[in-house]
C-alpha cells in the first residue's frame, strides 16, 4: 500500500482552508489557550521575587501543554462528522482517496494549526514572563527543561488527543457530540499535565521518558484503532452491522466489495 | 470489446431488507445507459456499490474493466466518477478550491487547466471564484458536474443530474452528455425524469428492486403495448362492425367515445390505409387516423402497477 503524498496534500490543504474560514473552530483556537495561559500567569505574576524557588524550576508552565491536549481534539471532531452532516463525505469516498490518506490529512490538517498555536502561545507566555515577571521569577521559569518538554509532548499529546477525537467523529453523529466527546477524552491528558505542572506528581527525567514512550505507543495504537473504525459503508449508510455481508441474515457469500 | 460495466447477479441486503435482488446487465463502453427506479427503490444503492462505496452482499461485477473487489477498488475509483443526488461542495470554500480539492485526489496532471476545462463545459467559468454556499442550486449541480469531470473518467456515474436545473442548464447538460458519450465515456444516468431517459439513452432498464425490463425505449414500448391505431369521425359510425371488421392487419377494434374508435392492429401501414379506405366508403367524414404512440413512462407506469399488482395479497 502506497501513500499518496499529493493526495494527503489535497486533504490537508482543503481542510485548512475549511479551518480558516470556519468561525467556530476559529473561536475554538483562540478560547482554549486563554483557559490555559490565564491560571499560571496570574500566578507568575502575583508571586513575590522571595518566592522564585516554589516555581519548581518552570514546572507550572507545564500547564500549558492543556492546550495542544484539548485544541486538536476540537478542531478534529469536525473531521468525519462534519463531512457527513454537510453531505461531502460521499463525493470524497467515490475519489482513489485511501483510507489511510484520508486519515493522515485530517490528522495532519488538525496537528498543524493546533501545534502552531500551542508553541505561539508558548512563546508570548515566555515573552511575557521575560518582559514583565520580576526577574528571579523568570530566572526560575525559564529554563531548559520544561522548554524541552514543551517541544517534545506537544505533538506527543495533540496527535494522541487527534486519534481520539478522529475516532468519536468517526463514530459520532453529530458534530458537537463528537466536540463534546473529545473534550471529554482529552481531559485525563490535562489532569496528567496538571499534575506535574503543580507539582503534585514529581516530574523527574525518568520519568519524562516513559511518559514520551508511553505517548509514542498510544499514538501508534490510535492510528490504528481509528482506521479500524474508519468504513466507507457504516459512513455513507450509517450502520455497517446491518449491511456487512458476513453478517447479514439470509445473505449468500460476497463475491466482491468495497476497498 | 470489454464493456465497460457488467453485473452479474448482484445483490444488496441492509439486514433484513434488500435494496437489490439479483440484478444482472452490461453497459457497452460509450454507451448512455438510463437506470430507471421508483423513488427509494435503492438505485443509489446500485451507483454506491458499483462505485466501490457499499460492499454487494453476493453476485459480481466488473467496472471499467475491473473486477469489484476490494483490491481494485482505489483503481476503480480512478477510473470513474460519480456525480451523486446531492452535489456535496463544500460550502466556505470557492468553486475553484472545491475543484483544486478533487483535482488533488485524481492526481490531474495541469490541475489548473483541468479546472479551467471543467469549468468551461459546465458554463462557470464566470462564477469560478464565488463560495459554493452562496450558490443556487442549479449551479451548485454544475459544479458538482465539472467535480466529476476532473478525472477525466472511463464510466461517469451521474446520479439526478439535471434535478433543480431550469431548461437552457438542462440542454446544456444533454448536449455535454451527447459530448462526453460520443469522446467515448460511457454514462450511467439514473433519473426519474422519463423524458431525459429516453431522449438521452441507448438503453434503459427499469428496476424495482429486481430489474424489471431492459433494452431500447422503442423495444420496451412494443414488448409491453400492442400497436393500435385511433379514428376519428365527426359523426358516429351507423355500423362500425361492418367498417372495421375485415381490415387487413386488425385485431379487433372498440368504441372509446362517440366518434372515436380504436383498433388493435399487427402493422399500422397497412391497416391506416385501409381503415381510411373503409371509412371513405362507409360515407364518414374521418378527422384523424393516428397510431398510438407509448412513451417511456407508459413503460415505466405499466411495469410499476403491474409490481403492485403482484405484491397485493
Amino acid at each position: 500500500m502506497t501513500v499518496s503524498r499529493r493526495r494527503v496534500g489535497a486533504v490537508v490543504r482543503k481542510e485548512l482552508r475549511e479551518y480558516r474560514r470556519n468561525g467556530s473552530i476559529v473561536s475554538a483556537m483562540a478560547v482554549i489557550p486563554l483557559i490555559f495561559v490565564l491560571p499560571p500567569l496570574i500566578n507568575i505574576f502575583a508571586l513575590p521575587a522571595s518566592s522564585a524557588s516554589a516555581l519548581h524550576g518552570g514546572r507550572p508552565l507545564l500547564y500549558l501543554l492543556g492546550i495542544p491536549a484539548v485544541v486538536p481534539a476540537v478542531v478534529v471532531a469536525y473531521a468525519v462528522v462534519g463531512e457527513r452532516q454537510q453531505g461531502t463525505l460521499e463525493p470524497l469516498l467515490t475519489t482513489p482517496l485511501r483510507r489511510e490518506e484520508f486519515l493522515l490529512g485530517k490528522a495532519l490538517a488538525a496537528l498543524v494549526p493546533s501545534l502552531a498555536v500551542s508553541y505561539a502561545v508558548y512563546a508570548a507566555v515566555l515573552a511575557s514572563v521575560e518582559l514583565f515577571a520580576r526577574p528571579a521569577v523568570a530566572a526560575a521559569l525559564l529554563r531548559p527543561p520544561p522548554l524541552v518538554a514543551q517541544v517534545l509532548f506537544a505533538p506527543l499529546l495533540a496527535t494522541w488527543s487527534i486519534w481520539l477525537g478522529m475516532a468519536i467523529s468517526t463514530r459520532s453523529g453529530d458534530v458537537r457530540v463528537a466536540q463534546q466527546l473529545g473534550m471529554l477524552a482529552s481531559l485525563p491528558s490535562v489532569a496528567a499535565t496538571t499534575l506535574v505542572a503543580y507539582d503534585i506528581v514529581h516530574a523527574t527525567l525518568g520519568l519524562a521518558l516513559v511518559a514520551a514512550a508511553a505517548l509514542l505507543a498510544l499514538d501508534a495504537l490510535g492510528w490504528r484503532l481509528t482506521a479500524a473504525l474508519f468504513d466507507r459503508e457504516r459512513l455513507v449508510t450509517g450502520d455497517s452491522r446491518r449491511s456487512h455481508p458476513r453478517r447479514a441474515r439470509r445473505s449468500p457469500p460476497p463475491a466482491a466489495g468495497a476497498a | 470489446m470489454t464493456p465497460a460495466i457488467e453485473v452479474s447477479h448482484l445483490t444488496k441486503e441492509f439486514g433484513g431488507r434488500t435494496a437489490v435482488a439479483d440484478v444482472s446487465f452490461s453497459v457497452a463502453r460509450g454507451e448512455v445507459f438510463g437506470f430507471l427506479r421508483p423513488n427509494g427503490a435503492g438505485k443509489t444503492t446500485t451507483v454506491r456499490t458499483l462505485g466501490t462505496v457499499l460492499r454487494p452482499t453476493s453476485g459480481s461485477a466488473t467496472v471499467a474493466g475491473l473486477p469489484l473487489t476490494p483490491a481494485n477498488g482505489v483503481e476503480i475509483r480512478r477510473r470513474i466518477a460519480i456525480m451523486p443526488e446531492s452535489p456535496g461542495l463544500y460550502p466556505r470554500l470557492s468553486v475553484t478550491e472545491n475543484l483544486e480539492c478533487f483535482a488533488g485526489l485524481y492526481e490531474t496532471p495541469d490541475p489548473g487547466e483541468r479546472i479551467d476545462r471543467a469549468l468551461r463545459a459546465v458554463h462557470l467559468t464566470g462564477r469560478a471564484h464565488d463560495a459554493c454556499g452562496t450558490l443556487s442550486k442549479g449551479l451548485r449541480q454544475r459544479v458538482a458536474l465539472a467535480r466529476a469531470l476532473l478525472g477525466d473518467p472511463e464510466v461517469l456515474f451521474l446520479d439526478e443530474p439535471t434535478a433543480g436545473l431550469d431548461p437552457v442548464a438542462t440542454r446544456d447538460v444533454h448536449e455535454l452528455i451527447g459530448t462526453l458519450s460520443s469522446g467515448g465515456v460511457t454514462i450511467f444516468l439514473t433519473t426519474h425524469r422519463l423524458e431525459e431517459a429516453e431522449r438521452l439513452c441507448g438503453r434503459v432498464a427499469i428496476m424495482s428492486t429486481t430489474l424489471r425490463t431492459i433494452g431500447r425505449p422503442d423495444e420496451l414500448r412494443e414488448r409491453l403495448f400492442a400497436t393500435s391505431l385511433t379514428v376519428t369521425t365527426r359523426d358516429p359510425l351507423a355500423e362500425p362492425a361492418s367498417v372495421f371488421a375485415g381490415l387487413p392487419a386488425t385485431g379487433g377494434w372498440r368504441q372509446d367515445a362517440p366518434g372515436s374508435y380504436v383498433l388493435a392492429v399487427s402493422d399500422a401501414r397497412v391497416a391506416a390505409p385501409a381503415a381510411a379506405r373503409a371509412l371513405v366508403a362507409a360515407g364518414a367524414d374521418v378527422l384523424s387516423i393516428n397510431q398510438s404512440r407509448h412513451s417511456l413512462e407508459d413503460v415505466y407506469l405499466e411495469l410499476i402497477e403491474r409490481d403492485d399488482q403482484a405484491s397485493r395479497p
